[in-house]
């Protein structure tokens, strides 16, 4: 068995003296890992650093195997250039846990892997944590729990959205809302299109949207929780 | 084969880094055939470590005294403090003989994978030790990885308002290093961080 593709580091665990176990998020077999021999050493160390885009060759005798990246070659290092800002360094972080923690290995989730590499490039703009937010929902969708966002679920409109129901995942308006608002998630208006910047709390917000939904429905069930990388992320934005 | 001590012996070894069973083996049979001159010299250091050495209480050094040597030498700067990873990485800065201060040691890095959090690194004693007074500058040498950078903008975080210059190692070019053999990421670094000339 043997295939080469293009791919997102999402982490390098030590194996033995020498080696690595890498997690990788590739453009056509998912999230795969594999072993990468000398990976723990200073050649390969910068290269599996989480978020660099990698070529890789995985090969193994049989499917099931863990199998060797054989090759593992450098395409861009995303990690570098954040290495100084805490904010975006913690998303960095953030993100490939949670792709790492959401992700079933070895199935395709081309949309997941195209909004990450899209969200890689735009780490260093302003408009990253719109898109961090966003991404989250495109992997709840591409999971199979996507938010219905258009209309209100009681009443069908779709005039001022305010919150989202933590049952159905469906938004819903702010005077349907109301009586229930203890019990509805806030739903911030970028992920509606009402404004181009969200604000501080306004990602913190979709954070706690999209936080509610993949740890009910994609991690606990597996018994996992939500990142701890995710966590400090929601720290440093709230500073 | 041989005797169950002599195969403890190769099982031990084979635990330290960079030895197999082979070549555990090989290190027994040469340590039994030198048994005056390095075996039994060898099991009275590590008995003598074993029982002497521990981690120093103000900076985490390991040393045989408690405060470390480091930590009591009178002709060290005691203003500035040097914040690393581990023992390793105090070792590898005081070969440099380019450091004349004191040292703190994190004893690990904030990582995500290996559930290691703000309470699991010796960040409060750092903490204390500025707030008893005397100190100038904090200089961050943690490595140029993702983890190491995560936690030392954690430390930057808790030693705000306490008074100090922060620094932290540069990141760029090695001394000896063409440019076209670095990885894009080092020569990345190199330019955000370049000076005047």
């Amino acid at each position: 068995m043997e295939w080469s593709d293009d791919g997102i580091v999402l982490l390098a665990r030590k194996h033995g003296e020498s080696s690595a176990i890498v997690s990788v998020l590739t453009a056509e077999h998912g999230r795969h890992a594999g072993l990468v021999r000398g990976g723990s050493g200073s050649r390969m160390r910068g290269v599996l650093e989480p978020g660099n885009r990698v070529r890789i060759t995985w090969r193994a005798r049989l499917e099931e195997q863990l199998g060797s990246f054989t090759q593992c070659g450098m395409v861009a290092n995303v990690s570098a250039g954040l290495l100084d800002d805490p904010l975006r360094l913690a998303a960095l972080q953030a993100l490939c846990a949670v792709a790492e923690a959401a992700l079933p290995e070895r199935e395709r989730h081309g949309a997941v892997y195209a909004g990450m590499l899209d969200l890689l490039g735009t780490l260093d703009s302003v408009a990253w944590a719109g898109g961090y937010v966003r991404w989250e929902l495109a992997l709840l969708a591409d999971l199979g729990f996507g938010l219905d966002l258009s209309a209100c679920a009681a009443t069908g409109s779709n005039d001022n959205l305010t919150y989202v129901s933590p049952k159905s995942g469906r938004a819903v308006s702010a005077s349907a809302g109301e009586p229930y608002r203890d019990r509805l998630l806030a739903l911030p208006g970028f992920l509606i299109g009402e404004q181009r910047d969200p604000g501080v709390g306004d990602v913190a917000a979709g954070l706690a949207l999209t936080g509610y939904f993949l740890d009910h429905h994609v991690l606990a069930p597996h018994g996992k929780a939500l990142p701890l990388a995710r966590g400090r992320l929601l720290d440093r934005l709230g500073r | 084969m041989s005797g169950s001590e002599i195969e403890q012996l190769v099982q031990l070894l084979a635990k330290l880094p960079g030895l197999g069973p082979r070549s555990a083996r090989r290190a027994a049979l040469h340590l039994l055939k030198r048994r005056e001159n390095l075996l039994e010299p060898l099991a009275r250091a590590i008995a003598a470590a074993a029982e002497k050495v521990r981690a120093c209480s103000v900076c985490g050094n390991l040393d045989t005294r408690d405060p470390c040597l480091v930590c009591i030498d009178p002709r060290r700067d005691a203003e500035t403090i040097c914040v690393v990873e581990s023992v390793a990485d105090l070792w590898a800065i005081e070969r440099t003989a380019s450091f004349r201060g004191r040292y703190h040691v994190l004893g690990g890095v904030l990582s995500a994978l290996d559930g290691i959090g703000p309470d699991d690194l010796n960040v409060g004693g750092l903490v204390k030790r500025i707030g008893e007074g005397g100190i100038r500058e904090v200089i961050l040498a943690m490595g140029a990885t993702v983890d190491g950078q995560t936690t030392a903008h954690y430390v930057t975080d808790r030693l705000q308002g306490a008074g100090v210059v922060i620094s932290r190692l540069a990141h760029g070019v090695p001394v000896g290093g063409e440019l076209d053999y670095l990885d894009d990421g080092t020569l990345t670094a190199a330019l955000k961080a370049r000076r005047p000339f």
